[in-house]
C-alpha cells in the first residue's frame, strides 16, 4: 500500500507536485494519469525517497521506504528514464541489484526468464532495444518479489505483443493481492489494465475513482432522438433530473436518461422514433476535457496556426 | 495487508514465480552491498581498461626510467614528477610512472561513482540501497583495496624489471635495503587513496568530466598554482598539498621540504576524508 499525504515538490519556485493526496490499495491496478509534465515521474521518485519531498509524506507499507529493511521486497519499480548502466549485461545489472539484498541467483534467472530475455541476459544493455529494456526494468522491478509494483510508463516502446504481455502480467499481480500502480498518459490504455485511477495536472489532483466510474460519468453525453413529435416527447420525459435541448425541429438531445428508458416511454404512448442514439464521449475525450486546462505545452488550434502563417 | 495472508494468496502463481529462497532473508547488509559494488565494478570493461592502463604506466615507465638510467644525463624518463629530479635514486625511478597512474587510478574512482549518475544506475542504486551511505562506503572499499594491492605489485614489478639495468651504478639498491619494500608499498597506498579521492570526487560532482577535471587540477595544477604564493606562505603550506604530502609517503629519502613519511599518508588520508564527508552529506542531502 502507497499513501500520499499533502505530497509537495517544489523547485524553486516551480510547483512540480502540489498538495497530492492518494492511497494505491493492495489486489487493485492504479492507473497514475496525467498529461506531460504533470508531476507522475517526480510522485513515483518520492516515493522511493530518489527526491525529497518540499511538504507533505509519503509511505510504502506504512513507513517511509528508506526505512525498510529490504525495500526491493516492499515495492519493485521502473522509472521511466533508463537506469542502467550501458556497459553491463542485463544479468550482471540484476546480479548487482540482487547482491544488495541477498536475492539469490536463482531469483535473477527466473526474473530473467518471465521477462523474456534469457536470450539476451549476456549482452551489454547498451545495445539492447527500447523495448528489450522496458522488459529488463519489469525485470529488476519483480526481482525483490515485492508487495507493490510500481512501473513508470510500461508499455513504452513495447510492441504489441509486449503490450498484452505486460496488461497480463499486471493483472495477473493485482490478482495475487499485490499494489500495482502504473503511470501513462494515455487514457484508453490506462483503462483496459486499471481498476482504479488517480489523475494529476499541473502536480495537482484532479481526479481519485474507479475505472468504472470514469466510464459512466464519460458515458454522459445524453441520448439523441429523432422524432415527428417532439413537443409530446418532451412533456413525457420532462422530470427534475432530465434536460433536454433540441438542435433541430424534430431532433432532441436528452440527458438524465439511457436509450432503453426513453424507448420504452415512447413505445408506452406510440411516439415513433426515428433514431436513438446515446452520445457517448470517449475515455479519451473525457480525460482531454478533464485536463485540458492544465497540459503544460498546448498546441494551438490548427484553424489559428493557418491564419497566422 | 499482513504478509503472511498476501504469501499464501501469491502462492501457485505463473505470472511471478514464487522464488525458491525465502523472501523473508532478504535483507540490506553493508557486506551485500559490498558484493554488490564488487561485482558492479568488475562487470564493466572500463574497470579493466583503466585499471589496465594504470599498472601498465607504473610498470613501463619504471622500467625504461630504470634502464635508461645514467649518471651524467639526470632524469631522463619522462618530465619530473613528485621523487624524480636531481638526485635520483632506484626507488625514484621505478616510481616515475606514479605521476601517470595516479590519474589513471583516479579517473577509475570517479568512472565508478559519476558514471553511475551519467548513465542513470544510480536511480537503480539508490532504489537499491535507499540509506545511500552504504553505496559510497562500499565503493571506496572496493576501489581504494583493488588499486593499493595492483599499484603496490605494480611499483615491485617496476622495481625489479628495473634493476637489471641499474646493475654496477652507485645508486642501484635491492628489495632487501632499508625503506625500500616501504616505499614501494606506499606507492601502493597513495594510489589506493588516489582511487577512493576519484569516488568522493565522482560523488561529490556527480559528473565525470567535471571529477576529472577537479582531479587533475587539485593533484597536478594546484601546486604549481601554489608557487604564485608569497615565498614564506608557500614553503609553509606546500608540504601539506594533496599530490606533495602524497608523495612524501612513498620517497625513499625525506626531503627538507617535504613531510615525512607517516606524516604524509596521515596528511593525504586527511584530504581524502574530508573530500568523502563531502560526498557524503551531498549524497543524502542532494535529491538523486
Amino acid at each position: 500500500m502507497i499513501e500520499a499525504r499533502e505530497l509537495t515538490k517544489r523547485y524553486g519556485d516551480k510547483t512540480v507536485v502540489d498538495n497530492l493526496s492518494f492511497t494505491v490499495r493492495p489486489g487493485e491496478v492504479t492507473g497514475f494519469l496525467g498529461p506531460n509534465g504533470a508531476g507522475k515521474s517526480t510522485t513515483m521518485r518520492m516515493i522511493v525517497g530518489l527526491d525529497a519531498p518540499t511538504r507533505g509524506a509519503v509511505t510504502v507499507n506504512g513507513r517511509s521506504y528508506a526505512r525498510h529493511a529490504a525495500p526491493l521486497h516492499e515495492i519493485g519499480t521502473l522509472l521511466e528514464a533508463r537506469s542502467v548502466h550501458p556497459g553491463r549485461s542485463a544479468f550482471r545489472h540484476l546480479m548487482a541489484l540482487a547482491h544488495t539484498h541477498g536475492i539469490p541467483r536463482r531469483r535473477v534467472d527466473e526474473v530473467i526468464e518471465l521477462a523474456g530475455l534469457t536470450s539476451v541476459a549476456g549482452k551489454r544493455v547498451g545495445a539492447f532495444s527500447l523495448g528489450m529494456g522496458q522488459r529488463l526494468g519489469i525485470a529488476s522491478a519483480l526481482l525483490g518479489d515485492p508487495a507493490i509494483v510500481m512501473l513508470d510508463e510500461p508499455v513504452n516502446g513495447l510492441d504489441p505483443e509486449g503490450v498484452r504481455w505486460v496488461r497480463n502480467l499486471l493483472r495477473s499481480l493485482a490478482d495475487e493481492g499485490r499494489a500495482v500502480m502504473l503511470s501513462s498518459h494515455l487514457m484508453s490504455e490506462t483503462a483496459l489494465i486499471a481498476d482504479h485511477l488517480v489523475i494529476i495536472g499541473r502536480g495537482r489532483l484532479l481526479a481519485d475513482t474507479t475505472v468504472d466510474d470514469f466510464t459512466r460519468e464519460a458515458g454522459g453525453g445524453g441520448v439523441k432522438v429523432v422524432t415527428a413529435e417532439t413537443a409530446r416527447l418532451r412533456s413525457l420525459l420532462a422530470a427534475p433530473d432530465v434536460t433536454i435541448s433540441s438542435s433541430s425541429a424534430e431532433e432532441l438531445l436528452v440527458t438524465g436518461r439511457d436509450a432503453r428508458e426513453i424507448g420504452t416511454v415512447a413505445v408506452q404512448h406510440g411516439v415513433p422514433l426515428y433514431e436513438l442514439t446515446p452520445q457517448a464521449v470517449s475515455l479519451e475525450t473525457a480525460f482531454m476535457e478533464l485536463t485540458h486546462d492544465v497540459v503544460e505545452y498546448q498546441s494551438a488550434p490548427a484553424d489559428t496556426e493557418r491564419k497566422a502563417a | 495487508m499482513p504478509a503472511t495472508a498476501l504469501r499464501r494468496r501469491r502462492a501457485g502463481l505463473s505470472a511471478a514465480p514464487e522464488p525458491t529462497t525465502s523472501p523473508a532473508r532478504y535483507k540490506v547488509t553493508g557486506v551485500r552491498v559490498l558484493r554488490s559494488e564488487w561485482g558492479k565494478f568488475w562487470s564493466l570493461r572500463s574497470s579493466w581498461i583503466t585499471l589496465g592502463v594504470a599498472v601498465f604506466v607504473l610498470v613501463l615507465f619504471g622500467a625504461i626510467a630504470s634502464s635508461t638510467y645514467s649518471p651524467d644525463a639526470v632524469a631522463t624518463g619522462g618530465p619530473p614528477g613528485p621523487g624524480a629530479g636531481g638526485d635520483s635514486d632506484a626507488v625514484s625511478l621505478a616510481l616515475t610512472g606514479v605521476s601517470f597512474a595516479q590519474l589513471a587510478v583516479g579517473v577509475l574512482g570517479v568512472l565508478l561513482a559519476a558514471g553511475e549518475y551519467g548513465t542513470g544506475m544510480i536511480r537503480s542504486t539508490l532504489a537499491a540501497v535507499p540509506r545511500r551511505l552504504p553505496v559510497l562506503w562500499a565503493k571506496a572499499a572496493v576501489i581504494g583495496p583493488v588499486a593499493l594491492v595492483l599499484a603496490t605489485l605494480g611499483a615491485l614489478a617496476a622495481f625489479q624489471l628495473g634493476t637489471p639495468g641499474l646493475d654496477g651504478e652507485r645508486i642501484a639498491l635491492s628489495l632487501g635495503d632499508d625503506g625500500v619494500l616501504r616505499s614501494l608499498a606506499g606507492a601502493g597506498v597513495y594510489l589506493g587513496l588516489v582511487a577512493v579521492f576519484g569516488v568522493a570526487l565522482g560523488v561529490l560532482l556527480r559528473n565525470s568530466a567535471g571529477a576529472i577535471a577537479a582531479l587533475v587540477g587539485i593533484l597536478l595544477i594546484l601546486p604549481g598554482l601554489a608557487s604564485l604564493l608569497p615565498d614564506s606562505w608557500y614553503d609553509t603550506l606546500s608540504p601539506y598539498f594533496p599530490s606533495n604530502a602524497g608523495s612524501a609517503v612513498y620517497a625513499l629519502h625525506e626531503a627538507s621540504d617535504a613531510l615525512s613519511p607517516g606524516a604524509g599518508l596521515a596528511v593525504f588520508a586527511g584530504w581524502v576524508a574530508l573530500a568523502l564527508a563531502g560526498a557524503a552529506v551531498r549524497l543524502v542531502r542532494t535529491d538523486a
